[in-house]
């Protein structure tokens, strides 16, 4: 299993990489930790003539404090996210869902903005971007933006990075006192999550889902239900409301929804959720 | 120093990245296949467009079957189990047909890898699809035949039914009946390393030289000689190391026939490393049964009879012993157990999915899965406990050797003293206290455990035995032992290791009977010009068979150097002594010489008694009078998820007994992994195919291998009760986790949803039918076999 | 394109198509053919190099984006003849036995502690994750691992050879 031909060019520089990009325009694709999209150009379902590797933009690796968010560069590998003590501090579920990802080899490699530009359904880390209410800094050609997570997954594999843009950092609330919570079932430790629950209390609850559907989601009608006061077991109930969870070897439709609510109990109980 | 943890003498060159794999050979000039593989199930193949990808950078050349279909003969079957069992020309690239996905249908060959690839994307095949047989219950009913020449879908039929009339009567009388249904899901080898093969032509000098990650080079020469039509003296096999094998690398693959076949077209090296999707289509699969077991038995829930039905899948062709794999088990349905009347059929039909064939037990895992199930299902027909259901009905220890229904003389056993091992081990009466008190406060959490008491049959041997099942293959192995000018000794076996350890084993075999050091016996393997004979390794044959085979070889070596010590010392043999290395005559210590001494003598030959050959070498082909029966107690606890489903497999404990032991690091060893592969059959693997005959789970994302994460460590134990049909007193234990662990997983689990009214799931117990499971036993609409 | 990187000690520069994986590199470039190939699909790990002294999978790596890196593959671990203590700990408890997935297993150990100096057995379990090994059962590598981090001072430590 070998790519398809391409031609490759390294960025620089953040402003390199934008040039880059629209030079390449449509046939260019963005190369980060290269966990998401190595695998499928090797696979060849993806075949973009030119990548664009950004790799080695350490600009967009770190993680600082800003007034009552965390900062995090779009570069930041997993593992440096998990390890890192202002993420630990402020944002634990981060860093315990950066833990999560994948394998060690994995976490070495991909990156944080890597997996939410990506906006797979089964990553982890998008839920926990939903969860968190976390916002997302984006520069183009038009300069820069910010886009909050409800609104960055659009469709599969598809978000509101519009072409020539890139991911630079992402913004979440500090909450080192919420209470939070990361079901992952899965049947092997390497795999994606069958379904997953990222849930955090922070004053509201917010809850994202893994695998439950064609995007990233939040568990909107558990969220509404626990504001007009439901208890977890009850809220939980809603947790595949309105969903189209995806069937695959591991899990049909039907068995997914089951697993949400379960582990959506699971996630407000652990959470502490009344 | 037999019975000693000596370290492997093989690790070395593995742990530091020297140990050359196949696909690590660097062959100047070599050209790289990459094959077009069916995407159809079943189809009409109506064109095969070559043009773009004979264009492409770098390639040499491009084929289709038909273009080669005079450079071979179909892949050779080595086991027709009856005289009119029908086995379709399999070639070794398609013609006409594609018959599974996977199914070769034309090669590429560039000079490299990546552009090989590149080609073999750009060759463009028309397809005329057919409906797929995919079922194999289906299949029977040959509602659509895969082969139309053939006109059915079945292969053969096969039964062993000593004595009709007494199972008719033991079912008649019984107090107690169980009548199951068990599928074995197909599972996928998956050995670490992919296939390959590597061809070097000399079109001057005539010779080949393949090189295969092969676990049967002495096989393979013999039946590449005659598939592609070159003489057997002009072709060399090696297999270099191994990276495992289970079964998947016991056979004639089309592309070792194709490699070797265009080197001779091209006159030029070849090579070909298999890819992980194609490893999954176009290797052999294992398992693919439908049982139906039933049992007879009196008040007491002792079995009285034991009737077996047996569905099999072939897949689409017979590779290389593909029809036998069900036999194999086909006399093992009454398990460790006393039973005295026995009936086994087995239909075997094709399907169009890629061919099955041997995988790690073969045939024995299946039926101990059926026997050790069903028993459970007896114990709570009964009401016993599970463990006291096996203690009713096992042979004892004073039956052996113990002549079973089915027509096998058991060697020797103690079954109850393995189940008290595992018992003891376990902890059973704590366990089953805690069980109760999960089920009495409705933990969302449920414990269950599972016993099973497996026995196997290992060596396949003798020769006439495996004659009279009509296996085209003898059940000898060959080893030549020579003592060195030097005092070295150097060791030459018919086995092929790729994994096992032979190295160090056969060198602790022939140094315990030598007293020297294991450090001063280097072992060959694995090349047939250095060892001409050799039947190979699979079956848990190499210690038994191989092993033994070193033993009697060293023996005679010693005798005949005993001979060459009389004569220098001018003493009766009678009155030497042999010790550590050295003869001396009895009595007088001082006065001796030790075997390096006289290998030199040999090799000089300057002073040896009249008539004797020079040099210290002798040979063995050892076939032995009978089976080996390795067997043991394996215990299961599962924790059982009740909300999602999930299955934890919290502990395991075994007590296996394989007769007397070489390595026990080595034994241990084997049992471990044994007992994953049996795990993973039980709850994570399986080769899900759609209902058109699409293999689904092709990668190692979807098939799913457990990692270390998944398992616990294990508690294990052994017995000894050696074997006595050989001299080393052994049995084999390549094959036995494998063989204990699916049953006892699968009793944990159904024990730990009985409470449920559950008796059976399916495997792998995959949460979702965990959960579909209960679901239907709460009275809830979800079908349990509903597939996702 | 032309890539350096410093592979086992040695710096090497070399002329390479962008698509070459660097496990290809490797193998068949630098003629380190001790890192092996096990899938297609990141799943088996058999393929396991550090990189910078961290464990990577190098079938999921483009030679390209190595450029500059320091690799160590199973090649390079040992001391001159003296074999690393997770390779020493390998071999002495029997986590091997066809040695395929083993280059790429010792490395993931030696990564994993480098991270975890002192690791528990449920720790050295999640740490392998990523590795398959279809011949163990992964018992002896655990025990090997769990052996290598408690290996006495002056054999060297067991995640070096790992980034400090």
């Amino acid at each position: 299993m070998i790519p398809a031909p391409f031609d490759y060019h390294r960025a620089g520089s953040v402003d390199e990489a934008l040039r880059l990009l629209q030079d390449g325009g449509e046939d260019a694709k963005l190369l980060a930790g290269g966990h998401s999209l190595l695998p499928l150009m090797k696979l060849r379902l993806a075949a973009p003539p030119l990548l664009v590797d950004i790799g080695r933009l350490r600009e967009l690796s770190f993680v600082r404090e800003d007034g009552d968010t965390v900062v995090i560069g779009a570069l930041t590998r997993h593992r440096d996210v998990e390890t890192n003590a202002i993420v630990r501090e402020h944002a634990p579920i981060l860093a315990h869902i950066a833990g999560q990802v994948g394998d060690p080899q994995v976490r070495h490699r991909g990156t944080i903005g890597g997996s939410i530009a990506h906006g797979d359904p089964a990553s982890d880390l998008p839920a926990a971007a939903l969860a968190l209410g976390a916002t997302f800094r984006v520069v183009g050609p038009g300069g820069e933006r910010s886009v909050p997570a409800d609104e960055f997954f659009r469709g599969f594999l598809e978000t509101a990075l519009r072409p020539g843009e890139i991911l630079t950092e992402i913004a979440v609330p500090k909450g080192s006192g919420a209470g939070w919570s990361f079901q992952k079932f899965n049947r092997r430790a390497q795999d994606w999550a069958i379904v997953g629950v990222a849930a955090v209390r922070n004053g509201h609850t917010g809850i994202g889902l893994v695998n439950m559907g064609s995007v990233p989601l939040r568990a909107a009608a558990v969220e509404e239900a626990l504001a007009g006061g439901a208890s977890a077991s009850e809220a939980a109930s809603h947790a595949a409301d309105g969903l189209e969870p995806p069937a695959d070897l591991n899990a049909s439709a039907e068995y997914r929804a089951h697993l949400a609510r379960v582990l959506v109990r699971r996630a407000l109980e652990e959470a502490g959720a009344p | 120093m037999i019975g000693s943890r000596l370290r492997r003498r093989e690790d070395p060159a593995l742990l530091t990245g020297e140990a050359r794999f196949v696909a690590d050979l660097n062959v100047p000039g070599a050209l790289h296949l990459a094959f077009v593989r069916s995407t159809a199930p079943h189809a009409r193949i109506t064109n095969i467009d070559l043009s773009a990808a004979t264009a492409m950078p770098g390639v040499v050349a491009a084929y289709t079957g038909a273009e080669l279909k005079d450079d071979w003969a179909p892949l050779p079957c080595a086991w027709p189990v009856t005289a009119d069992m029908k086995s379709p020309p399999h070639l070794p690239l398609a013609v006409g047909k594609a018959n599974h996905v996977g199914d070769a249908l034309a090669v590429v060959v560039a000079t490299s890898e990546y552009l090989a690839r590149d080609a073999a994307d750009a060759v463009v095949v028309d397809y005329e699809p057919l409906p797929a047989v995919v079922d194999i219950e289906d299949a029977v009913t040959d509602r659509v035949v895969v082969h139309e020449d053939l006109g059915t879908n079945v292969s053969y039929v096969w039964e062993l039914t000593p004595d009709k009339d007494a199972v008719d009567t033991a079912f008649a009388g019984a107090a107690h009946t169980v009548s199951e249904r068990y599928v074995q899901q197909r599972l996928i080898p998956a050995a670490m390393e992919p296939r390959g093969v590597v061809v070097v032509p000399q079109p001057f000098g005539g010779d080949y030289t393949v090189y295969s990650a092969t676990q049967i080079p002495h096989i393979l020469k013999v039946m590449l000689a005659l598939t592609a039509g070159i003489d057997e003296t002009r072709l060399r096999v090696i297999a270099p190391s191994v990276g495992g094998g289970f079964g998947s690398k016991l056979n004639v693959y089309a592309e070792e026939v194709v490699a070797l076949a265009l080197a001779r077209k091209l006159r030029q090296p070849v090579r070909w490393v298999e890819e992980r999707t194609e490893a999954a289509q176009a290797t052999i699969q294992g398992r693919g049964q439908v049982q139906y077991i039933e049992l007879a038995a009196d008040a007491g829930g002792r079995v009285t009879a034991v009737r077996v039905r047996l569905v099999a899948d072939m897949g689409a062709y017979l590779q290389l012993v593909t029809p036998g794999v069900p036999l194999l088990g086909g006399f093992l349905y009454s398990g460790v157990y006393d039973v005295p009347a026995y009936s086994f059929t087995c239909t075997s039909v094709f399907t169009n999915k890629t061919p099955t064939d041997a995988y790690r037990g073969a045939g024995r895992p299946e039926a101990t899965y059926a026997i050790e199930r069903a028993m459970d299902a007896l114990a709570a027909e009964v009401g016993v406990d599970p463990a006291e259901i096996r203690r009713r009905n096992f042979i004892t220890p004073d039956r052996f050797p113990y002549s079973s229904a089915a027509g096998l003389v058991y060697d020797s056993g103690n079954f109850g003293g393995a189940l008290d091992s595992s018992l003891s081990l376990v902890g059973y009466e704590e366990l089953r206290a805690e069980q109760a008190a999960r089920r009495e406060r409705g933990d969302r959490v449920q414990l269950g455990i599972g016993l099973s008491s497996y026995f196997e049959m290992c060596g396949l041997a003798p020769s006439r035995v495996l004659a009279s099942l009509n296996y085209s293959a003898g059940g000898w192995e060959a080893a030549t032992v020579r003592v060195l000018p030097t005092g070295k000794v150097q060791v030459v076996t018919g086995t092929s290791p790729h994994g096992q350890g032979h190295e160090t084993s056969w060198s602790m075999i022939v140094a315990d009977r030598l007293g020297i050091s294991p450090d001063d016996v280097d072992v060959l393997h694995s090349d047939t010009a250095m060892a001409p004979y050799g039947m190979d390794t699979y079956g848990s044959r190499s210690l038994s068979v191989g092993g033994t085979a070193v033993y009697l070889a060293t023996e005679r070596v010693l005798d005949k150097a005993r001979k060459l010590a009389a004569h220098q010392l001018e003493v009766a043999e009678e009155d030497l002594e042999y010790a550590s290395g050295s003869f001396s005559v009895r009595g007088t210590p001082e006065k001796g010489v030790p075997l390096a001494g006289l290998a030199f003598e040999a090799f000089t030959a300057h002073n040896l008694p009249e008539g004797m050959e020079p040099n210290l070498e002798a040979s063995t082909h050892w076939d032995p009078p009978n089976f080996t029966f390795p067997f043991g107690t394996h215990i299961a606890v599962v924790l059982v998820d009740t909300e999602t489903g999930g299955v934890r497999l919290a502990r395991y404990v075994a007590t296996d007994d394989c007769g007397n032991q070489i390595n026990p690091l080595i034994v241990e060893g084997q049992v471990h992994g044994g007992i994953v592969q049996g795990v993973a059959q039980a709850l994570w693997e399986e080769a899900v195919y759609d209902e058109d005959g699409n293999l689904q789970s092709a990668s190692l994302l979807d098939y799913l291998v457990p990692s270390a994460a998944e398992v616990p460590s294990f508690e294990t134990a052994c017995t000894v009760t050696p074997s006595p049909t050989n001299p080393l007193g052994v049995k084999g234990v390549g094959e036995a986790g494998t063989i204990g662990a699916a049953p006892a997983v699968m009793n944990a689990v159904v024990d730990a949803l009985s409470p449920y009214g559950i008796r059976d799931i399916t495997m792998p117990a995959s949460p979702e039918r965990v959960w579909r499971a209960l679901t239907a036993a709460a009275g809830g609409s979800t079908s349990t076999e509903a597939r996702p | 394109m032309d890539v350096s990187m410093t592979i086992n000690g040695s710096a090497r520069t070399d002329t390479i198509e962008p698509r070459l994986l660097l496990v290809h590199y490797l193998r068949e470039v630098a003629g380190l053919t001790g890192t092996n190939i096990g899938c297609d699909t990141s799943s088996c790990g058999a393929c396991t190099v550090l990189v910078d002294g961290e464990s990577v999978k190098s079938c999921t790596m483009l030679a390209a984006q190595a450029d500059g890196a320091d690799i160590t593959t199973i090649e390079g671990l040992a001391d001159g003849d003296r074999m690393h203590p997770v390779q020493e700990a390998f071999r002495e408890h029997h986590g091997l036995q066809c040695g395929y997935c083993t280059p790429g297993m010792v490395l993931a150990a030696v990564s994993l502690l480098s991270e975890i100096p002192d690791p528990t057995e449920a720790q050295v379990r999640e740490g392998l994750e990523g590795n398959l090994c279809r011949c163990t059962g992964y018992h002896n590598i655990v025990k090997a691992v769990l052996a290598a981090a408690k290996a006495p001072a002056g054999a060297g430590s067991a995640g070096a050879g790992a980034r400090s």
